[in-house]
């Protein structure tokens, strides 16, 4: 999304960055990644409650993409961004250590919400009876085998529905050493690979596979097209499509394609209107593969991301808004906003089924949970800060990557 | 601008509430949801010339429902009712051959076994197949999925009986831990492609969900609401198999 303006690591910025004694100067950050992914990470939240009236406020219902493909590119610009500057200053070995670490922490973050959805699930496993659904518990099945179970979740295999996204972005940070070392060589040519992989696995149906059956929601072979094409963007594929980017034809093509996917997306929910799809084109079209990264799911997130880099500048003054303050904080400490996030959705969840269901509970707990989600992000703010002033002077260069990289 | 809204919304659920009133089992279906492109060319035939109509309904564990009169409670039973009740001076039966716990690809390998062992009077004019929960719930690849509906819906056109698709249940507090959205999307290509009219069981409830006709949500459920939701399943579905089939109450000398 920052495509055109944005700083290129080396040279100059990773100088000025080490020579400044605070943890990244504030104008440094491209506050207009932490926005989105801020946002990214709302829309996540709002999408994984039942649907509410703010459901109808987030991106998945007016397109094909949703908040996952800005989560993923915005993840693969900033990771490279902060780790090829690592990999500059202290050479591989060291780097990939530190990426390392943060993939250990992400695995950390995912057991820990796991332990939540299993005592949750359990309590619900032994509360509910309705004879409408005996077929559907059938899912609770694995309950019965815990030390399969459990075992399984820790190799990732296992995996409930809303927990797909950290498994993901485990298992995209950790060819990350990889990816950046080939794409400070070659930035083309490790596009290319990943566009050939890609293909490939629409081909050949590569897939992870899941436990009990099946196969995961998320599948890294397509997905990390998305991820690794931000990494590229970031390391000054950007700047070369600064042209592409503003011409008129590309933003008339983009515009078109949103509205198509507008249009197509209406039809789902008022299939009243769907007579006028097409037929042959509706064969063409569904399904549109989530898990596979549908291509039609990549162009529209891509579209989205031209539009927005056009007419969002990152000098434009509203991101130092207070108002925009919440979202951006979220987005800058994205693992743990996103685990709150995770939380606060099975909780959220839990308080609709078990206690109330009116419009307005769903509402109020909506917006509850993106009050607790920004004052977290707040917290963390505060807590770095604090931490940032103690040990300034014996770590500044490591806190200087970490606070970014910690986001990374 | 937001006080207007407001009002617009208000006026839109005040609006919803009193069309339900006028229907005594308290479950209306919009007209939308029950509409489709596809015929029941074989169903017409049956009630208009031989005024015999036979239905086979293949399901997983969702076409039964437990208890002492389980049998006589759900939707398949509801629906001989309610097409009896619509269609006087014609013979309905339904036949119910449910495989509890079988992925669509296990129960597509046995379908045209199963209308062949049946004797040839009672050869089915309409296959109603329900589908999907399992495959769901084994999280079964869609693709694989979508080639088992395939290989099902072929051979129960090649036995010579109409299809009808039925997707999933709708049911809010399992949507925390099942992802039903690749199975109901892959049902809806299907029925698209082989041209054979889905009921969307779905959509269906969600919508009663909605509207308040039932509390799939809530704390209190029971055997009664199970039995109220089947009853309204098995009504809906009379009125859906019906117009597919085109059949208009003159073509068979109702007068109402």
């Amino acid at each position: 999304m920052t495509i055109a303006t944005t700083e290129m690591p080396g040279g100059e910025v990773a100088s000025a960055a080490k020579s400044i004694a605070l943890p990244v100067a504030a104008g440094e950050r491209e506050l207009r990644l932490d926005l989105f992914r801020g946002f990214a990470l709302w829309l996540i939240f709002i999408d994984h409650l039942p649907t509410n009236v703010l459901t109808w406020f987030t991106i998945r219902n007016y397109g094909f993409s949703d908040a996952t493909e800005i989560f993923i590119f915005i993840s693969g610009y900033t990771a490279a961004f902060v780790y090829s500057r690592a990999m500059q200053d202290r050479g591989l070995v060291i780097a990939s250590a530190r990426i390392l670490k943060r993939v250990w922490q992400i695995y950390v973050a995912h057991v820990f919400l796991f332990t939540i959805y299993l005592a949750e699930i359990s309590y619900l496993a032994a509360r509910f009876d309705n004879p409408l659904y005996s077929e559907e518990m059938g899912i609770l099945d694995f309950l019965k085998q815990p030390d399969v179970m459990i075992v399984q979740a820790l190799l990732l295999k296992f995996r409930p529905v809303n927990m797909d996204v950290l498994p993901l972005y485990i298992v995209l940070m950790l060819f990350l050493p990889l990816i950046l070392w080939l794409m400070q060589k070659k930035p083309d040519l490790t596009l290319a690979l990943s566009a050939v992989l890609y293909a490939l696995t629409w081909q050949f149906d590569l897939h992870f596979e899941a436990f009990p059956n099946g196969f995961w929601a998320f599948n890294p072979y397509a997905w990390q097209l998305l991820f690794v094409f931000g990494a590229w963007c970031a390391l000054g594929g950007a700047m070369r499509m600064a042209r592409i980017l503003a011409s008129r034809i590309t933003l008339l093509i983009c515009v078109a394609y949103l509205i198509f996917a507008f249009a197509v997306t209406m039809t789902w929910y008022f299939p009243q209107y769907n007579f006028f799809i097409p037929r042959w084109l509706e064969n063409a079209m569904y399904p549109i593969n989530k898990t596979d990264l549908d291509v039609l799911r990549f162009a529209h997130f891509l579209a989205l991301a031209a539009i927005t880099v056009r007419f969002l500048h990152k000098d434009w003054p509203g991101l130092k808004s207070l108002w925009l303050r919440p979202i951006i904080m979220c987005g800058q400490h994205s693992l743990e906003i996103f685990c709150v996030g995770v939380f606060l959705a099975f909780a959220g969840h839990f308080f609709l089924t078990e206690v109330s269901n009116t419009a307005w509970t769903h509402f109020f707990i909506s917006l509850a949970g993106i009050l607790i989600m920004s004052a977290a992000a707040w917290l963390l703010n505060w807590y770095k800060a604090e931490v940032g002033k103690s040990g300034k002077r014996a770590k500044s260069v490591e806190n200087d990557a970490d606070f970014a990289g910690g986001d990374a | 601008m937001r006080v207007a809204f407001g009002i617009f919304l208000i006026a839109g659920f005040l609006a919803a509430y009193p069309a339900r009133a006028e229907e005594d089992p308290g479950c209306t279906v919009p007209a939308y949801l029950l509409t489709t492109e596809s015929k029941l060319a074989k169903v017409a035939d049956a009630i208009k010339m031989r005024k015999q109509f036979d239905i086979l309904v293949v399901g997983s564990g969702s076409s039964l429902l437990a208890g002492p009169d389980g049998a006589s409670a759900s939707y398949p039973a509801r629906l001989e009712v309610a097409l009896r009740a619509r269609l006087p001076g014609v013979t309905v039966h339904v036949t119910t051959d449910t495989l509890p716990k079988k992925t669509t690809e296990e129960v597509a390998k046995g379908l045209s076994p199963a209308i062949e062992k049946l004797p040839p009077a009672s050869k089915p004019a309409l296959t109603i197949w329900q589908t999907g929960t399992v495959d769901a719930i084994r999280a079964i690849d869609p693709d694989d999925f979508r080639s088992a509906l395939d290989t099902g819906v072929e051979a129960l056109q090649k036995a010579g009986t109409d299809v009808l698709l039925m997707n999933l249940q709708y049911s809010p507090r399992i949507e925390s831990m099942l992802s039903v959205t690749p199975y109901l999307d892959t049902m809806r290509v299907v029925s698209q492609q082989h041209d054979v009219p889905l009921f969307d069981r779905f959509a269906i409830m969600r919508h009663w969900s909605d509207a308040g006709d039932f509390d799939l949500l809530g704390a209190v459920h029971g055997y009664a609401m199970a039995k109220r939701v089947h009853d309204c399943i098995g009504r809906a579905l009379s009125t859906f198999v019906v117009d597919a089939s085109g059949i208009k109450s003159a073509d068979i000398g109702v007068r109402r």
